[in-house]
């Protein structure tokens, strides 16, 4: 829009569509719609504009109750299914919703060749650690010794740590958010829709049926002060109440306590979500926080980064075999080279 | 050889069809050999049709029989179906080469050997015992042997060039090459025109294989061993226009140029797997017609990636062979579930498993019919020859934009990399393309968009992300009829399982009126064919049909829905012979379908039949 006087707020959309939400009462994915549905009404785009793909699991009904377009997948594949949609919609709003079964297992090919590649998509990555469509088996982000159904002695599988995975994909945009925190998860959704290329959030959802109170210790008030750091750009990396800092010291990350004086805020590690090194160390603060002097979990946009994207450069090829061949004449193609005329 | 002396006028004999065979290792240049003269005599107005056989390997050891390429030719002044049963004439770089491929070779036909690649080293490689060398101990004296030292000649054609030992060996295909145009009486401009192309930045190699053509060409012209020059004159052609196509090629184009009649962006994900891969080569050297080609991680992306550009309004297809089709099989059912347009090749090759990926079988029909989970079903067509790839990719985009359905079109190795003349056709005389597209409405409409409310044909609307007041959700789900939402109610299920195998029943109403390739309308027996077997039928049964046998023969294109016709026609013979490269596939089919009592003619060589194979099954079925 060229018009220089301030527009007058548009009446909000609504995105919800007229089927019932169907998560378990109490489920983390609905605080997860809700912001969605926030940041969709925040830009305002048409409905018919913005399409979500989704894979197979809880989160992926996500779709359904969404007045847009949507398309509900087979298991793994959303990532594929985008990428095939966004090849020929540059235009278009595209969202994929997912959950840690569906991309980090049986879709784990597909989301880090979409990282590399880096279409231009929104991917809300549901990470409950566990499998809840299922009925709880599992999952690959389920922690070492975890007692579910089909590990009745504990998993014996190492998880993944999937913005360590995503990192290593080379993914352009990476950040990690919380379904009990709405606030800064709709920040860090606006960041991402504004991203240009695959913007991966990493949204810790409690799954209060087969793995309640996974994250408690990062989400409730008891532990979230001293086992997160919310790390934002330009701004140094502090935690429990500023009291304490992170510094780094050569390439390890240590925990520096403020209150004694040993230590100053000059110390401690800024945040630079640009600097593709040091966003590869904050993916890796991933301790156990109930081990002792565990470092905290890192929360907000870790890493941005500009490449192209993949539309972009094959639309570019597209016009330039266009510009230096012409349109594609049919009859020169079907004629082909070499041609013999039969009297 | 002494040239200074006037040399015999060499006699020129008339032939009507050749049958030549290209043999040496896998990296000694054949199938550049075999393709280039090929081209020459399509050009000059033969009927040709070929048939390329790779090596598994790339690069197998050299000298060995597994190395051994092979480019067979088949012209002539009459009509050619296949690459020729028996070869006349054998090319051979080494010994290897001779052992794999004498047999094919007819009694009395011509050797034209590589002295060179028949020493102890290599005869050893090749198998032959000790102190035996085959053209020089007397066993090859039911043929016309002529051995030449065509690594020597190259060499002496190269002598004072700057170009190192390996780099002139690498051009003595180019011997044969201008040998063999010597030998058919063809000029050497095609050929000469080919490699000023190929290496218009290589000047001094430019200028190496010119100097070897021509003296390969002079070789025939001045050597005493070889008296005598054939001709094949042109065949008589319907008029046209025509150029030389593979199978693969004959995809590509097909899918390009449905596109455009659709006015649909063709969006082709691939995973590379053999002998799919030249579709993709092909496609991705045709951007400026708009096309997308998108190489995945793996099968499964790869269809799925069509999926979503299919869900995106542009036309998603995507190719492979048996393995990877395997891979793509839950995504079929979900293009089946989802109702959008999806081409799906599938270039068969020997299997199960990873089978034999350079060799050639009809094997996966039954997958193709029924390789998914629950009730899904799927049009499968089949093209007969390479030029019949062009029509049925045509077809294949046909069928899938205007019914709303995943198609499967069966090719396979052998037309897939096997060529013949092609009269193609202008783009003004091909069939339009129409897209079902929904209409956009104003988000006011207070009726909701139902993108399950079916036409008259059972054809659901394609509505398009982007599209005004048109959003709905679609799923792998169950869906309720005409709303697309989720339902798992008993009734729907059975109603949505019968309206999605109607839908496609319908498309049979489509088809023109079922033809005999040749023969009587009525009579002693019917050949029942499909896919590639096609020429090997139709010369079989022209033989036949000539010598007063009272046989028929009916080519499958739509394998499913097949055409009504086929019923009755079935009940018009007294016997009913199905030739595939199988075990029965088809057979079983008319069996089951038609309650028909059909035989089976079956090769799992990973070769295709020849005529006289097609013969004899014929006529022992005919005369038990």
């Amino acid at each position: 829009m060229s018009t220089p006087q301030p527009a007058a707020p548009a009446p909000k959309i609504s995105y919800a569509s007229d089927q019932q939400v169907r998560w378990c009462p109490g489920c983390g994915d609905y605080s997860i719609l809700k912001q969605v549905e926030s940041v969709l009404q925040h830009h305002g785009r048409p409905k018919e504009e913005i399409v979500f793909i989704s894979g197979i699991g809880c989160s992926s009904r996500f779709p359904y109750y969404l007045d847009t377009y949507g398309m509900h997948g087979i298991h793994g594949r959303a990532p594929a299914i985008a990428s095939g949609l966004r090849s020929v919609q540059p235009d278009l709003s595209v969202w994929l919703i997912t959950g840690d079964g569906d991309s980090l297992s049986i879709g784990g090919n597909h989301l880090i060749h979409l990282l590399r590649r880096n279409v231009d998509i929104n991917v809300l990555l549901f990470n409950n650690e566990i499998y809840g469509l299922t009925k709880g088996q599992y999952s690959p982000t389920s922690p070492e010794g975890a007692v579910t159904r089909s590990t009745p002695m504990g998993s014996t599988d190492h998880p993944f740590n999937p913005l360590a995975l995503c990192k290593g994909a080379d993914g352009t945009f990476l950040a990690r958010s919380m379904d009990r925190d709405p606030k800064h998860l709709r920040e860090v959704l606006l960041r991402a829709e504004a991203h240009r290329g695959t913007s991966l959030v990493e949204i810790y959802q409690n799954c209060n049926v087969f793995n309640d109170g996974a994250f408690e210790i990062f989400t409730e008030k008891a532990g979230k002060a001293l086992h997160t750091v919310f790390v934002e750009h330009g701004k140094p990396l502090l935690f429990a109440n500023g009291t304490k800092g992170i510094k780094l010291d050569g390439f390890t990350p240590v925990i520096i306590d403020l209150t004694e004086g040993k230590h100053g805020v000059d110390e401690v590690w800024v945040h630079d979500e640009r600097d593709s090194f040091k966003a590869s160390i904050l993916v890796r603060l991933f301790d156990d926080p109930h081990r002792e002097g565990a470092l905290p979990r890192p929360f907000g946009v870790f890493y941005v980064n500009d490449r192209h994207t993949h539309e972009t450069k094959m639309n570019a090829q597209v016009a330039l075999a266009k510009e230096k061949r012409g349109n594609g004449n049919l009859d020169a193609l079907l004629r082909g080279e070499n041609v013999w005329t039969i009297n | 050889m002494d040239t200074t002396t006037t040399l015999p006028p060499k006699k020129v004999e008339a032939r009507d069809k050749v049958v030549i065979l290209f043999a040496g290792d896998s990296g000694d240049g054949i199938q550049l050999t075999g393709a280039q003269f090929t081209e020459s005599n399509a050009l000059f107005g033969n009927d040709v049709s070929t048939f390329p056989n790779y090596p598994a390997e790339i690069r197998a050891p050299q000298g060995t029989l597994a190395g051994v390429s092979g480019f067979q030719l088949h012209f002539g002044s009459v009509d050619v179906f296949t690459p020729g049963d028996t070869c006349d004439v054998l090319v051979v770089m080494n010994a290897a080469s001779l052992k794999a491929n004498l047999g094919k070779l007819k009694n009395g036909g011509i050797i034209i050997a590589n002295s060179d690649g028949f020493d102890a080293k290599n005869l050893r490689l090749a198998g032959y015992p000790d102190e035996e060398n085959p053209l020089t101990d007397g066993s090859l004296d039911n043929y016309v042997l002529n051995s030449v030292d065509i690594t020597k000649l190259t060499r002496n054609a190269l002598e004072g060039t700057a170009l190192g030992m390996k780099e002139k060996d690498r051009s003595k295909n180019m011997f044969v090459l201008g040998f063999i145009h010597w030998m058919y009486s063809r000029k050497l401009d095609r050929s000469r025109a080919f490699l000023a192309n190929k290496f218009k930045n290589k000047p001094e190699l430019l200028e190496a294989n010119l100097r070897v053509l021509q003296a390969g060409y002079n070789f025939g012209d001045t050597s005493e061993t070889f008296t005598t020059r054939f001709e094949v004159k042109p065949a008589p052609m319907p008029q046209g226009n025509y150029r030389n196509i593979t199978g693969n090629q004959g995809i590509a184009i097909g899918l390009i140029a449905a596109a455009q009649k659709s006015g649909l962006e063709l969006f082709y994900g691939s995973y590379p797997i053999t002998p799919a891969s030249d579709i993709l080569h092909e496609l991705s050297r045709n951007k400026h017609f708009g096309v997308k080609t998108f190489q995945a991680e793996d099968e499964i992306a790869a269809v799925c990636a069509a999926i979503g550009a299919s869900y995106g309004g542009a036309l998603g297809t995507t190719a492979s062979s048996g393995p990877g089709i395997a891979l793509k099989g839950e995504a079929l059912g979900l293009a089946c579930m989802l109702e959008i347009p999806l081409v799906v090749v599938n270039v068969q090759r020997g299997g199960p498993s990873t089978g034999m990926p350079t060799k050639t079988e009809q094997a996966d029909l039954w997958q193709a019919l029924n390789g998914r989970n629950g009730e899904a079903p799927i049009p499968v067509i089949a093209a007969s020859s390479p030029t019949d790839c062009f029509e049925m990719a045509f077809e294949a985009v046909k069928l899938a934009v205007e019914h709303m359905t995943p198609v499967i079109l069966l090719s396979d190795g052998y037309i897939a990399n096997g060529a013949e003349p092609w009269r193609y056709p202008e783009a003004k005389d091909l069939r339009p393309v129409h897209p079902p597209f929904a209409t956009e409405r104003d988000t006011g409409d207070a009726a909701p968009f139902l993108p399950y409310d079916r036409d008259e044909r059972g054809v659901r609307p394609w509505a398009i992300p982007g599209m005004k007041g048109l959003q709905h959700r679609i799923g792998g789900i169950e869906k309720e009829d005409k709303t697309g939402n989720i339902s798992y109610d008993p009734k729907n299920h059975e109603l949505m399982v019968r309206l999605r195998a109607e839908k496609v029943q319908r498309i049979a109403d489509t088809y023109r009126p079922i033809r005999l390739d040749s023969g009587p309308s009525e009579g002693e027996l019917l050949i029942v064919g499909w896919g590639s077997t096609y020429g090997a039928i139709r010369t079989a049964a022209l033989e036949l049909q000539q010598e007063g046998y009272s046989v028929a023969h009916v080519h499958l294109r739509h394998m499913f829905p097949m055409n009504k016709g086929l019923r009755g026609l079935l009940k018009n013979y007294k016997k009913v012979l199905v030739p595939e490269m199988n075990s029965g596939q088809l057979r079983q089919l008319l069996r089951a379908e038609y309650l028909v009592d059909a035989q089976g003619l079956n090769k799992i060589q990973g070769m295709p039949f020849t005529a006289a194979e097609i013969r004899k099954g014929v006529l022992d079925l005919l005369n038990p």
